[in-house]
């Protein structure tokens, strides 16, 4: 189980990108071969089942995608200018690693700071990949990378670069392999671009025209840090009531809260007033559609150690795999 | 006393903020059933109710827009018996310390929203504008008790009664945009003795503060030829005398701008000035800030139309407006549907389109 | 179809050409008001093309149709709008409070002539005389709120609230370069222009000349919907910040793109990550015919590319600009190379373009 969080977390794909995570994917899912597709953005869809007289076409979806740079300019001493693709933060900047598409390797650091107190802007950021000159330097403007942070088992958490969102994408790989039957058409989205704007579940929401959709993300545990929202490591998985933009559809909230009571895995609401999920972009979708999210509480998100726990991995399956093989009501 | 005097103060009354728009929802409803041939709800919860066109065969359709969701606040957190709280859309912190709120838990219980007081505040934050992270709503109930009925997510509404004032004026929370409710619901009203050339859709759209989702999605699904939003705007008013504002109780306002088609902006000038309607004209240089930014840009495209009542004081629990504009908001759009024929489409738009 | 590769000569710019470009380029359109502009388009596409509409918002979609069945759909964007003014409210006769339309910088205002409605009554943004300004006031710039169109008394009449305004500029053709307002993107449109007139039936061509695009890229959402494209090529223009830095000895690593270095191709910006498959099919025409290209530096910023590649289940999509300094101001710099070399690149997806572009996985 953490292997496969371990090989996905290790394999880059940054938001544009995805193919070499939509490959590992798609190995994982090779008996589901013959249900599988990959539309225009890139989003590896899965159906699984057929809707029944009391079943519903749900769509789940969990973006493969992660955060990264790319390159702007290589400049003549040899050090690469960078913009970033999707949120990245630069108090995790300095002296952090990154690993572009192509095998070549580099090391962040920034110009001399003025004032030593204050986190550098963006743009005094540079990536050094050992390059003597802009002739010798062996990346190129439009090149992509992603910061490396290495898989790491603490026993009952585990830590990694990308954890948001490819525990999320190991977590529903295992849901699919537990499915057996199901009254629903089940359509699994491995979504694209999300870090940049949930553009992949937007385009794969109007192709998929579902009855309900909801979102499999992480979401900061960042009780610990002090700030005035409730969630943390090890309370269970995160049932979103509300985040930037997006209100869940109360049945949604409701189905879940039951799901988890009837099989007595602990929960926790989420509301967030930063960041947002495939979740919202599903439920703009055409004439509307009933949506939430569902997420794995993660520490420290979008930097190059992020950390979840997996008694709320282990339970969110278990949940998962309740809500998606019983009859939906959504009251 | 107008009209619609008592279904305003029952609008006013209701909670139904963006997301958890059932109370005022069900109460327009039930207004709504007998001026309209059918009513029934879109999958967010929008209230679609459809006055049907007399003629046979195919008609065209005009979509109006009226939100009916409603700023407010929402609890984050329950610590040491008070709930921590965040706003739903746009809300003024500034305006929060002292106002009485509802929170909507398993029941409904009273509240007070307080700020940290300043002797308790590290010395170099007292001076700093109030955040959120410095308010909190005190019910009387403790941490117990208080997990018993209420869970991080439930909404809180502003306690605020409605307050009529002597000619025509009334305040209270939510006329935005519960006034806009009243006016397409007095618009029905006079519609009720015409038969239709066109198909009207009177629409109660959600979640419009911050997203604009329950317009984008019914506008979707319905198609209309033509959309109109009704919203609040701002009226004059201490602090607020700018060129976008207009005088409260002087008549609605025309939208002219991006958002609008200029051949509707165009008619409805028209007909104001045919029926002596007294109105302003509302540039809106960029966007209108109402469901009309959405419904125009739904599948290839739907011509839009704004029209607004100016209120003060606006995502306050005291906003104040006109009974009257709203009156006149109501009767211009009856106005403008008694005058659409079948062939209207071709009549509105022959000319460039914009 | 390669027989197709006779239509290789390349489009030159000629007198013609900039003349066309010269009358897109006075002509006021600022977003929401693009009438004049339009009829400019329709004017000059009706020969070309085998239909055209106006939609419910205003943008001119056109299409010459491919003479076989189930062509590939590829569609060509550019803007017609302009940023501009919007007169909110009379303070005095002919003295006009107005509100910017699109992203316009402050500091660009101050004593610029401007021409206001439908009939481009002439004006000023004066300013206080720098005698009343007080030593205060000189460290901020003017601000927006303190500025006024004046056109006059004698005009106060012909005009209302409502009515568009934007910098009176006059075009100007100065050696190798273009001087003008709204460059951004009446180069887009006349490069549009310029392709209605090539031949590729195996092509269903569609070209969408949109509205809106400064205000939130409104006209381009529904187009793309209408349309439903197999592929997009947006045609915007790009700004060229290829300055000297600021601190002398320092390397310029934020130019954006500079003039004279070919049409700028888009990897990424804040709306769009353009189709990988699409950016290696641009250089790969552009290598094989010589045309001079470049990257525009990955950022922030959009094309109409941001809301058409989201459109119904998706769309592959690429912008390219042409580059052009000053963006946003009274008056844009850009170069006739440029636009000639923008030309080329968008003459030959029209000679290679083909569905094998988007059989691998993108």
């Amino acid at each position: 189980m953490k292997e496969l969080i371990r090989k996905f977390t290790q394999t880059a794909g940054p938001s544009g990108y995805e193919s070499a995570v939509r490959n590992v994917i798609r190995e994982e899912l090779k008996s589901y071969a013959s249900n599988i597709q990959v539309d225009t953005l890139g989003n590896l869809i899965v159906r699984v089942g057929e809707k029944n007289r009391n079943g519903l076409s749900i769509l789940v979806a969990a973006h493969m995608d992660e955060i990264g740079v790319i390159v702007s300019h290589v400049e003549k001493n040899g050090l690469v200018r960078f913009s970033n693709i999707g949120t990245v933060f630069p108090r995790f900047l300095p002296g952090s690693r990154v690993v572009f598409l192509n095998g070549t390797r580099g090391v962040v650091n920034n110009e001399k700071p003025e004032d030593i107190t204050k986190i550098p802007k963006f743009e005094k950021f540079f990536i050094d990949v050992g390059a003597a000159s802009d002739k010798d330097c062996p990346v190129k403007i439009g090149d992509l990378a992603v910061f490396e942070g290495e898989f790491a088992d603490y026993g009952l958490n585990i830590v990694s670069k990308a954890l948001d969102n490819r525990a999320a994408c190991a977590l529903l790989i295992e849901t699919i392999k537990q499915i057996k039957t199901t009254p629903h058409e089940l359509i699994f989205v491995f979504s694209t671009q999300e870090e940049v704007g949930s553009r992949g579940a937007l385009t794969a929401a109007f192709g998929i025209e579902a009855d309900l959709g909801f979102a499999l993300d992480v979401t900061p545990a960042s009780h610990i840090l002090g700030t005035k929202m409730q969630c943390d490591l090890g309370k269970g998985p995160a049932i979103k009531v509300r985040d930037v933009n997006f209100i869940s559809d109360p049945g949604v909230v409701n189905w879940m809260i039951d799901g988890a009571k009837k099989i007595r895995v602990p929960y926790q609401l989420e509301i967030l007033d930063v960041g947002s999920t495939d979740a919202r972009s599903i439920q703009m979708t055409r004439s509307g559609i009933a949506s939430g999210a569902l997420s794995i509480p993660c520490r420290y998100v979008h930097s190059p150690s992020e950390m979840i726990n997996m008694n709320d991995y282990q339970n969110m399956i278990a949940l998962m795999v309740r809500l998606l093989t019983n009859p939906v009501s959504l009251g | 006393m107008t009209v619609i005097e008592p279904f305003l103060l029952s609008l006013l009354s209701a909670p139904g903020l963006s997301g958890s728009e059932g109370p005022v929802s069900k109460i327009i409803a039930e207004k709504w059933r007998p001026l309209v041939d059918e009513i029934s709800s879109s999958r967010l919860g929008s209230l679609h109710a459809l006055r049907r066109s007399a003629v046979e065969g195919k008609r065209p359709s005009l979509m109006i827009a009226a939100h009916m969701d409603a700023v407010g606040l929402v609890v984050t957190k329950i610590e040491n018996g008070f709930l921590l709280i965040t706003a739903v859309g746009g809300v003024d912190d500034r305006i929060l310390p002292g106002q009485a709120v509802i929170v909507h838990g398993k029941r409904e219980i009273p509240g007070i929203v307080q700020m940290i007081p300043d002797r308790l505040m590290p010395s170099n934050l007292t001076n700093e504008p109030l955040r959120f992270s410095r308010l909190f709503v005190d019910t009387g109930f403790d941490q117990k008790e208080l997990e018993k009925f209420v869970q991080i997510g439930d909404v809180i509404s502003f306690a605020q009664p409605p307050i009529l004032f002597k000619d025509d004026y009334i305040a209270g929370h939510s006329l935005d945009n519960r006034a806009s409710i009243a006016a397409l619901t007095v618009c029905l009203e006079e519609l009720k003795n015409y038969n239709l050339q066109w198909d009207v859709w009177a629409v109660a759209t959600v979640q419009e503060e911050g997203t604009l989702r329950g317009a984008a999605t019914s506008s979707y699904e319905i198609r209309p030829d033509i959309a109109i939003a009704l919203d609040v705007t701002f009226a004059k008013g201490p602090g607020s005398n700018n060129h976008m504002t207009f005088p409260m109780g002087k008549g609605i306002t025309i939208g002219i701008g991006s958002n609008v088609h200029p051949a509707l902006t165009g008619i409805f000038k028209k007909i104001a000035e045919e029926i002596d309607m007294p109105y302003a004209m509302e540039p809106m240089p960029r966007s209108s800030g109402t469901d009309s930014m959405a419904m125009q840009i739904t599948a290839d495209g739907i011509p839009n139309m704004v029209i607004g009542i100016p209120i003060r004081y606006m995502h306050t629990p005291v906003e104040m407006a006109s009974i009257n504009d709203i009156m006149r908001a109501g009767r211009l759009l009856a106005r403008f549907i008694t005058s659409l024929e079948t062939n209207a489409l071709e009549t509105i738009f022959s000319g460039k389109s914009s | 179809m390669t027989s197709e590769k006779i239509l290789t000569s390349r489009l030159k710019i000629n007198k013609a050409k900039l003349a066309l470009l010269e009358k897109l380029s006075n002509a006021v359109g600022v977003s929401g008001c693009e009438d004049e502009v339009r009829e400019i388009v329709i004017e000059e596409i009706k020969p070309y093309v085998d239909e055209y509409n106006v939609d419910a918002m205003g943008n001119v979609l056109a299409v010459k149709h491919a003479s076989i069945k189930n062509a590939l759909r590829v569609m060509f964007a550019a803007h017609m709008d302009e940023v501009g003014f919007m007169l909110v409210g009379e303070d005095d006769k002919g003295i006009f409070a107005f509100e910017p339309v699109g992203g316009i910088d402050e500091r660009q205002l101050v004593a610029k002539p401007v021409v206001a409605g439908k009939d481009h009554i002439a004006g000023v943004i004066g300013a206080k005389p720098i005698h009343l300004a007080s030593a205060e006031e000189k460290c901020h710039p003017v601000p927006m709120d303190s500025l006024r169109i004046d056109v006059s008394p004698a005009n106060s009449g012909r005009l209302k609230i409502g009515d568009f305004a934007t910098f009176a500029t006059r075009f100007q053709l100065s050696g190798d370069s273009l001087f003008g307002k709204a460059l951004d993107d009446r180069l887009g449109v006349a490069s549009l222009i310029e392709l209605t007139k090539k031949k590729a039936d195996h092509l269903e061509i569609l070209f969408a000349f949109t509205v809106q695009e400064e205000i939130g890229l409104r006209g381009a959402r529904v187009a793309a919907y209408n349309f439903n494209p197999d592929l997009a090529f947006v045609v915007d223009s790009t700004p060229a910040f290829d300055f000297p830095a600021y601190e002398p000895g320092v390397e310029n690593s934020r130019y954006n793109c500079r003039l004279g270095f070919g049409p700028a191709i888009y990897i990424a910006d804040a709306g769009t990550l353009s189709d990988p498959r699409l950016i290696r099919f641009l250089t790969k025409i552009a290598e094989e015919n010589h045309i001079p290209f470049q990257f525009r530096q990955p950022g922030g910023g959009g094309t109409d590319a941001g809301a058409i590649h989201l459109t119904r289940t998706g769309v592959p999509a690429v912008s390219i600009s042409v580059p052009g300094r000053y963006a946003h101001s009274s008056i844009l710099h850009a170069k006739v190379k440029d636009w000639e070399n923008t030309l080329a690149l968008l003459e030959a997806i029209l000679n290679n373009v083909d569905r094998s572009i988007l059989a691998e996985e993108r």
